[in-house]
């Protein structure tokens, strides 16, 4: 007997939903598994990382608030996935959004208006968008590959954040720390609550609509037909090079808007660091949330909670911060190989006689 | 001769294949008997490949077994097929263009790599054959009947006892496939079998000794050809008479619909064919046929025709509206509509349901798909439904993923999608390819009727029993350029054939010089 994979006559709807889940399970028992090797009583970690941060309404803010970025990000990065445009530089378009967008309190510390936040906000979507635009043109025009251009973009971007506020944007008062000024009043987004701020609304609105665009617009039906087959776009008169413009476009502008909605929330200033690797884990969320905008919100939350409970489980357990990113590339992994699981299916073989007749 | 009393050189005993849920071989048995020519016949999706498949090796068996010169086998891989002295020739060659005769030749061969040796084999066998090429050219160059050949030498370099020719005419042109029925003819007087899977049945009635037929996985006849007629083997071929399809009425031609005015358009890379100064008119109530060999430029014509490629603006009109930078959707908008070859990844996107396919082609011409940008998922489901009900397109549920469907299946819809539209011109390449007889004869019928209401039809297709049964006029392809277009009446299928081999062409004498130098 041996295992084989045989190829469904259509793909599997039930295990499009299953996979993720299969996935998540094999996670948290291979989590178990690196815990109980740490020496670690595994169900008291798995506790500690899943479930202990739901306990306290501070900490599920804190989820909602890590999830709002991972969510905008996802949404636009699933749209260029479904159009097999392959943006990983999120993280650097987020980047470039934070930058233009807090230019505004740096070089205008003393504008402060309604129309001080609109046009932060603005220039965090411009940032984003000009950012992913350079990959797609050159993609369009010297048919470059945009995985590297895009990826190589996110460096260029971290190096010209660090420049600035190690140089001329970096606070006169601030005791030669790399850092802004701190924003203040309308250089920082609105809170609903204590914990929660605009930038959660931002992400449930972008979600929604991105759904709304793929499920139900002509502009959606593009995208998913120049994804699944190009020849087909081209049949159907849709302009491949327009598609990968739109595309980064899209994401690129959600991932500014995500990077200046950070710095004006939680972050409240430039500095060197102002992202956890939103920009990265939100190809995780992607492809967690089967690349459909509603299904990414789902999937931000669970990412969010994999920060959380990383810090959880550092304070409790005395483990690496790095545990979050284990178990971000751990779930990918596994999310990846169960999408295997929706073309085709696990069968027992017989196995071949071997003897042969010649 | 009595089968009984000499043992057959191979013998499927009882074969089961069972893919999934499907049988495509279910108890089949075949008989192969030393230096006979063997058919085995059926229609697309009978399950000939996949038995093909078993014997070479590339499958196995859900049951059942092979017997080797009486001898039970169980061939578990093309080697040990080859070992056995089973040789196969494809339908599709797998050679690379970028390389000479003989180095693709080495590719396949065992043991050591002595090129110089090799040429001089493939020189010989190529000679004693009359199967003429030169060992030194590249692929690249060579048309479709020479590729052909390459593999026709790799089989015999190796001396099989057991050759497989799956479907070779379909390639071929009607010239072409008489040298190929003379070495086959040669080869099984030497005593080496051949087993000869086709559809044709007028070439099987000619060349084949026995003949096993095959329906839905069954085998249904084991019958002497050259004792039936055609229609009595496409009876049993398909399980019932072929409707025949009706002739269009004659002078019902009108106003020129679709011209082509020295349409020329660079080749798109190295193994792509340009096309050269093509003049065509296709007038309201006529059907014109393009016949050629494949691979002489028919995808990049109708990637001109219909705007996936623009050209010059004058080169393509469209009633009267110069079109040739036009994108497709414009080209659609004034009542063009285009059946590619390929269904699967062109004309449909395999992973959408019918319904969203009918979107692809329609949503620039048709407002009852697209209102404001946003999809109107009523409106296409009941135009897919309109389709299915109109073109009896079979299906397992309401509105599947196109790849769900058979071949045949998939192709009526495709070709309904558009004749749904009723449109002005209609330009179809290869409209029956791979598709099963009774789909076959719907999808013709669906192209006269459609003339026969005034729209102008241009067909391009290898089939030349397709292109007779349609055809208005006939026009010929060849490397890029195209044949002056006559009445079908006026041509015979060897003038064809001259054609396709490029007879209009000035390139022809220089390259018949080089076939015979490398025969010689």
């Amino acid at each position: 007997m041996r295992l084989v994979l045989e190829k469904r006559p259509e793909a599997s709807a039930a295990m499009a939903i299953a996979s993720p889940l299969i996935a998540l399970a094999l996670t948290v028992v291979t989590g178990g598994i690196i815990f109980a090797l740490r020496g670690n009583n595994p169900v008291d970690a798995i506790y500690v990382y899943f479930i202990e941060p739901w306990v306290a309404l501070w900490s599920v803010e804190q989820i909602i608030v890590k999830a709002a970025p991972l969510v905008l990000i996802g949404a636009g990065l699933s749209v260029c996935y479904l159009a097999n445009v392959w943006n990983i530089g999120a993280e650097g378009q987020f980047t470039m959004g934070a930058v233009l967008g807090g230019a505004i309190p740096v070089l205008f510390p003393e504008w402060q208006s309604p129309l001080t936040l609109i046009t932060m906000l603005a220039l965090g979507i411009i940032g984003g968008m000009a950012w992913g635009a350079i990959p797609a043109l050159l993609r369009n025009r010297f048919n470059a590959n945009e995985i590297l251009t895009s990826l190589m973009l996110v460096y260029v971007a971290q190096l010209f954040l660090d420049w600035l506020v190690r140089g001329p944007w970096r606070d006169p008062m601030g005791f030669n720390f790399p850092k802004s000024i701190t924003f203040s009043n309308w250089q920082l987004l609105p809170y609903l609550t204590s914990g929660i701020h605009l930038g959660v609304i931002f992400a449930i609105i972008a979600a929604v609509a991105l759904a709304l665009l793929l499920g139900r617009t002509m502009k959606g039906f593009e995208i998913r037909v120049a994804g699944q087959s190009p020849r087909a776009a081209r049949f159907a008169g849709f302009s491949q090079k327009w598609t990968v413009l739109f595309c980064f476009l899209l994401s690129g502008g959600l991932a500014g808007l995500a990077g200046v909605s950070e710095i004006a929330s939680v972050v409240g200033q430039l500095q060197p660091q102002i992202s956890p690797g939103y920009g990265f884990a939100a190809i995780i969320v992607a492809f967690l949330g089967r690349l459909n905008p509603i299904g990414v919100i789902l999937a931000g939350v669970l990412l969010a909670l994999s920060y959380i409970g990383g810090e959880a489980a550092q304070i409790s357990l005395g483990v690496s911060e790095k545990i979050a990113r284990v178990f971000q590339g751990v779930l990918l992994f596994y999310i990846l190989a169960c999408d295997t699981l929706i073309l085709y299916r696990i069968r027992w073989q017989q196995r071949l006689p071997s003897a042969q007749g010649a | 001769m009595s089968a009984n009393e000499i043992t057959p050189l191979l013998e499927a005993r009882n074969i089961v294949k069972i893919f999934g849920t499907l049988r495509a071989n279910d108890d089949v048995t075949l008989k192969c008997m030393p230096g006979e020519i063997h058919a085995f016949l059926g229609e697309n999706g009978a399950g000939k490949s996949t038995l093909v498949k078993m014997i070479y090796g590339a499958l196995q068996p859900t049951s059942g077994q092979f017997f080797w010169n009486g001898r039970g086998v169980v061939i578990a891989s093309p080697s040990v097929a080859r070992q056995l002295g089973i040789g196969m020739v494809f339908q599709h060659f797998s050679l690379f263009e970028a390389l000479t005769v003989a180095e693709n030749i080495a590719l396949a061969m065992p043991g050591s790599f002595d090129l110089g040796a090799l040429s001089a084999r493939i020189s010989k066998v190529s000679a004693s054959y009359g199967l003429p090429i030169a060992p030194d050219a590249v692929v690249a160059d060579l048309s479709v009947g020479e590729r052909q050949r390459i593999e026709i030498i790799r089989c015999l370099l190796q001396e099989p006892k057991l050759l497989i020719m799956d479907e070779p005419t379909s390639v071929l042109t009607p010239q072409e496939a008489d040298q190929l029925f003379a070495v086959l003819k040669r080869l099984a007087s030497e005593g080496c079998s051949v087993l000869y899977i086709s559809h044709r049945l007028e070439e099987v009635k000619d060349l084949c000794d026995s003949a096993t037929i095959l329906r839905h996985g069954k085998v249904v006849a084991c019958v002497n050809p050259k004792k039936e007629t055609a229609a009595s083997l496409a009876r049993l071929m398909v399980g019932g008479d072929v409707h025949a399809v009706k002739p269009a009425k004659a002078g019902t031609v009108g106003k020129e619909r679709l011209l082509l005015k020295n349409l020329s358009l660079a080749a798109d890379g190295q193994f792509a064919v340009a096309l050269k100064n093509i003049s065509l008119a296709v007038r309201a109530g006529e059907v014109v046929a393009i016949a050629g060999v494949a691979g002489n430029g028919q995808g990049e014509f109708f990637d001109a025709i219909s705007g996936e490629r623009p050209v010059e603006t004058g080169m393509v009109e469209i009633d009267g509206v110069a079109m040739g930078r036009a994108g497709i959707n414009a080209r659609r908008k004034v009542g063009a509509a285009f059946v590619p070859e390929e269904r699967l990844g062109h004309g449909a996107v395999p992973e959408f349901p019918l319904s969203q396919n009918v979107l692809l082609s329609r949503h620039a011409a048709d407002d009852r798909l697209v209102k404001k940008g946003l999809v109107q998922k009523d409106g296409a489901r009941e135009t897919a439904e309109r389709v299915i009900k109109a073109f009896d397109v079979r299906k397992g549920k309401p509105d599947p993923e196109a790849r769900a469907l058979s071949g045949g299946n998939l192709q009526k819809f495709v070709v309904g999608r558009e004749l749904d539209r009723t449109p002005a011109v209609l330009v179809i390449n290869q409209p029956t390819w791979g598709v099963d007889a009774g789909a076959a004869a719907a999808i013709r019928q669906a192209i006269l009727d459609l003339a026969a209401q005034g729209s102008a039809v241009l067909v391009i297709s290898q089939d030349l029993d397709e292109i007779f049964e349609v055809a208005t006029r006939i026009a010929v392809i060849s490397r890029g350029e195209l044949s002056e277009a006559r009445p079908a009446a006026a041509w015979s299928r060897e003038a064809i054939g001259l054609m396709m081999a490029g007879a209009h062409e000035q390139k022809h004498d220089s390259r018949k010089e080089k076939r015979h130098a490398a025969g010689a």
